[in-house]
């Protein structure tokens, strides 16, 4: 029966239509299936941020534990606001914990490295809404170059 | 008078181009509209879908094993200089999934599958079979034009997902088989920068646009074809050539909207 091939073919190309479909989104997008609501939201702030960029990862020891959602700008202090989404997974972080930007590599991309701090009774847990106070801001380069072209100079002198 | 003559001549064209416009856009809007009906359109459909769709399949899986392997090969070559060949995974990824996968599927799609629709319904045309159907109560955009505008909606989207889906097997082909790049740092950094929302959905969008607007310009062409052989001819030459210009511009527009900012 020809028809009976025809549709055959047409289920066969169907199909394979949806596999390269789903190889593109589970294999190569990696997307994970994650119930919803399970982030807590923190923020820090920091004199400059660099090449720090919404969704840039944050990492505790190389292991990513949330992502940037949003930067801006504090209208009164006027230093960068980065707001993060931690993993509900993750939430054993001491208020002492510091945050710093670092980069992968030497050209490559900036992330967010967080340094757990000690734990001592009165010192709880960073919390939903919280702030990391200890921040430590992007090093950037021309500042660098800035920098050692001055103390260069002041030894000549 | 020369110069009336020639503003005239201005404003004939004008008008026959927006009346052409105007007819494709009534033609599309009819074939829209008459989305198949379960009973009657779907065997239609899936016919055009074998012949759309499934008999363009070799064409595009064996191009886009080559294309994504061209890539790799070209890539590898160039980013050894900077010893940063593990980024070939996403290079060639990003590539396929953003510009080369939607684009190719389309261009191939319109000299594989546009050429031979804009054959098959001008001929049907100039042998006076769409008026003998409509002569017998059959409406030709529901009989025949809708479940073709269908297909072809249906068939290059799932395309062009093979294309790239095959051609990112052909860069992994090159780069780690023969290449020797590590296999896991391939698929990991591949997986770290193709995004589902930026990369995946928007290509998946492109295709769809170039879709309905390559299988619209096939469809018109046939449809309003001059009925004679050279009318057939020039037709469907006018039907590559246009829907190749309409989506390499197209997606310039979408590219822009999409990575613009």
């Amino acid at each position: 029966m020809l028809t009976r091939k025809i549709e055959l073919l047409v289920g066969v190309f169907i199909l394979s239509g949806l596999m390269a479909f789903l190889v593109l989104v589970f294999n190569v997008a990696n997307i994970e299936v994650k119930p919803g609501q399970s982030h807590y939201t923190l923020y820090a702030k920091f004199t400059n941020i660099g090449g720090l960029k919404v969704r840039s990862p944050v990492k505790v020891g190389g292991v990513v534990v949330g992502r940037v959602t949003q930067i801006s700008l504090d209208p009164t202090e006027l230093v960068a606001v980065v707001e993060l989404a931690m993993d509900k997974q993750y939430e054993q972080f001491p208020e002492t914990s510091s945050l710093s930007i670092l980069t992968s590599g030497l050209l490559g991309e900036q992330f967010l490295g967080l340094t757990p701090g000690f734990v001592m009774d009165d010192i709880g847990m960073l919390q939903e809404g919280d702030y990391i106070d200890d921040t430590h801001s992007a090093l950037v380069l021309e500042d660098l170059i800035g920098q050692f072209l001055y103390s260069v100079k002041s030894k000549d002198n | 008078m020369s110069l009336t003559d020639h503003i005239a001549g201005i404003g004939r064209s004008a008008i026959a181009s927006v009346t052409g416009l105007g007819s494709a856009g009534l033609m599309l809007w009819g074939a829209i509209a008459r989305v198949p009906k379960p009973r009657k359109g779907i065997p239609l459909l899936i016919k055009q879908l074998y012949v759309i769709g499934v008999q363009s399949m070799v064409i595009i899986l064996v191009s886009g094993l080559f294309i994504g392997m061209v890539l790799a090969l070209q890539g590898y070559n160039i980013l050894v200089g900077f010893g940063t060949e593990d980024s070939l995974g996403p290079m060639v990824a990003l590539s396929l999934l953003r510009e080369l996968g939607p684009v190719v599927t389309a261009l191939l799609f319109a000299g594989r599958a546009g050429s031979a629709l804009t054959a098959e319904i001008g001929l049907m045309k100039s042998t006076e079979q769409l008026s003998s159907l409509e002569m017998m109560a059959i409406d030709p955009l529901r009989q025949i034009i809708a479940p073709r505008f269908w297909a072809g909606v249906i068939s290059l989207p799932l395309l062009a997902l093979m294309f790239t889906a095959v051609g990112i097997y052909g860069g992994h082909i090159v780069g780690v088989e023969w290449k020797g790049i590590d296999s896991g740092s391939f698929w990991s950094i591949l997986q770290a920068s193709v995004e589902w929302r930026q990369d995946i959905v928007n290509c998946v969008i492109k295709s769809l646009v170039f879709a309905v607007v390559v299988t619209w310009i096939a469809l018109y062409r046939g449809y309003n074809v001059i009925p004679n052989p050279e009318g057939i001819s020039r037709a469907t030459t006018q039907t590559v050539v246009q829907s190749s210009l309409a989506v390499l511009a197209l997606d310039f527009l979408l590219t822009a909207m999409m990575f613009g900012s």
